[in-house]
This record gives C-alpha cells, structure tokens and sequence, in this order.
C-alpha cells in the first residue's frame, strides 16, 4: 500500500508541527457489487496509529465513512529528535507502515 | 387558566421540540458507548463541511476543539457520526497532551443530505459536541457508482 506522509523535517523544540497522512486504498464499503453482480467485500482501513519516538501520538479508528485514499491530518508537539512510526492495518489483514525522521532543533 | 400561563404553554410547546432535535441523543447506543450514559453539551467542538457537496464520496471534513492540550486538560478522543450513512460511527480519533492542537481534518462519505455530528471526549471526564448540516447532491455508499 503506497502511502504520503507529510512530516516536516525540522522543527523548534516545542512547536506544533502539522502531519498529512494519505493512504492508497479502496476503502471498499461492502455495499457495492461487481460487473457480474456479487457483492464486493468490506475492505477498509480500520485502524492508522502514529508513534512518536516509540510513544502513541494519534490513533483513529476508520470506518466505510472514510473516502477511499484516506486522508487524515492531525497535529503532534515536536519535543525531540526522532522518528515517527505510521502503521495502518485493513479488513484483508494487510499491514502498511512508513516512518519519517523529524530534526528538532532547540 | 390565565392567559399569561397559556402563552407560555405554547412558547414551551414550540421550543421544545427544536431544542430536542438539535441535541445529541445520549440514549443513542452508539454514543453511549463512548459517554456511558453522561450528558453531553453543545460547545467547544466546531465541525466544519461545505454547504454543498457535489459528490458525497469525498467531502473534506474539519472537527476543531476547544482546548489547550496541555497533561491537565486535553482532548482524549474525537467521535463522528452521520445521520444517514449505513455506518453512522464514520471515524473515532483518539489524541493526547502530545497532539498541541486538537485539530483533525479528513475526508468522509456521505449518503446523502444530512447532519454530521462530532463527540469529544475530554480529560475531565466531559463530553461536548458540534453538528453541521450539508447538502449532497449524489450519495455515496449505496449507489452503483
């Protein structure tokens, strides 16, 4: 799963720094049905979680109400040097993650 | 019955149901799960949508809450619900003092011309909400497209 993560790279000690998340996914709702008419099924992104230096920042719990590429951008407090950790997970069991380093100066 | 009191029955009468509509129901077993049955104020929590969506596969959403994020008094989740949709609970975002804004910002579906209805969830064990009305032109989720 290609993802986009928008993560500043420098950053002052304390500064709200803004991260953009953006999935390639289907996010299949499980209401639609293919050419021959079998429903397709439920595929979406229940779970995207953000660790900072090892330490939860940010989890959302995602539904079907989700657009399909899922977007999500939500905000952290620089305080160290360090690396944020994404992971997301789907219905299919498929896992994705990415990390991005941030440089924290003082 | 006097008239002063008969007139009041009917302001009482004509505000009430809108003060009820505009609530968030706490007996709503989705929100239950989240509030344990506590009240939940209108305030604090600003929910921005377009007036007008086109197309309801992808409307931009922005839930803002009130709040300084600091280890004493921050946000701890963020619950959405839609009026319409086959899954009403679109999305659940949970932060903490390290998120210094609580600000999220995302893309929903939505199957059809609703209210979209944001619960968060603080440290001090209170929970606040926001609605925000949206017309949507074509529905997504239960269409064939």
């Amino acid at each position: 799963m290609a993802a986009r993560i928008q993560v500043p790279s420098q950053a002052k000690r304390g500064e709200i720094v803004e991260i953009r998340v953006l999935i390639q996914h289907p996010m299949e709702t499980g209401y639609r049905h293919d050419d021959v008419g079998h429903l397709i099924k439920r595929n979406v992104i229940n779970v995207l979680s953000c660790r900072y230096n090892g330490v939860e920042v940010f989890r959302a719990d995602l539904s079907s109400g989700i657009s399909a590429n899922p977007y999500v951008q939500f905000y952290t407090v620089a305080d160290k040097s360090g690396e944020l950790e994404f992971y997301w997970i789907d219905d299919e069991g498929q896992q994705g993650s990415e990390r991005q380093s941030i440089q924290v100066g003082a | 019955m006097k008239r002063r009191e008969f007139l009041a029955g009917i302001a009482g009468s004509l505000a009430l149901p809108r003060a009820a509509l505009a609530q968030v129901d706490p007996l709503d077993p989705l929100v239950w799960v989240v509030t344990n049955g506590a009240a939940v104020k209108q305030g604090k929590v600003t929910v921005v949508l377009p007036q007008l969506a086109d197309n309801g596969n992808s409307v931009p959403i922005s839930i803002t809450v009130d709040s300084p994020m600091t280890e004493a008094d921050h946000v701890k989740s963020i619950h959405l619900y839609s009026e319409k949709n086959p899954v009403r609970n679109m999305a659940n975002f949970y932060l903490g003092p390290r998120a210094g804004k609580a600000e999220i910002n995302s893309r929903v579906r939505l199957a059809g011309s609703q209210k979209v209805t944001a619960v968060a969830k603080l440290s001090d064990g209170t929970f606040w909400y926001d609605t925000a009305a949206i017309v949507v032109t074509l529905s997504a989720c239960l269409d064939e497209s």
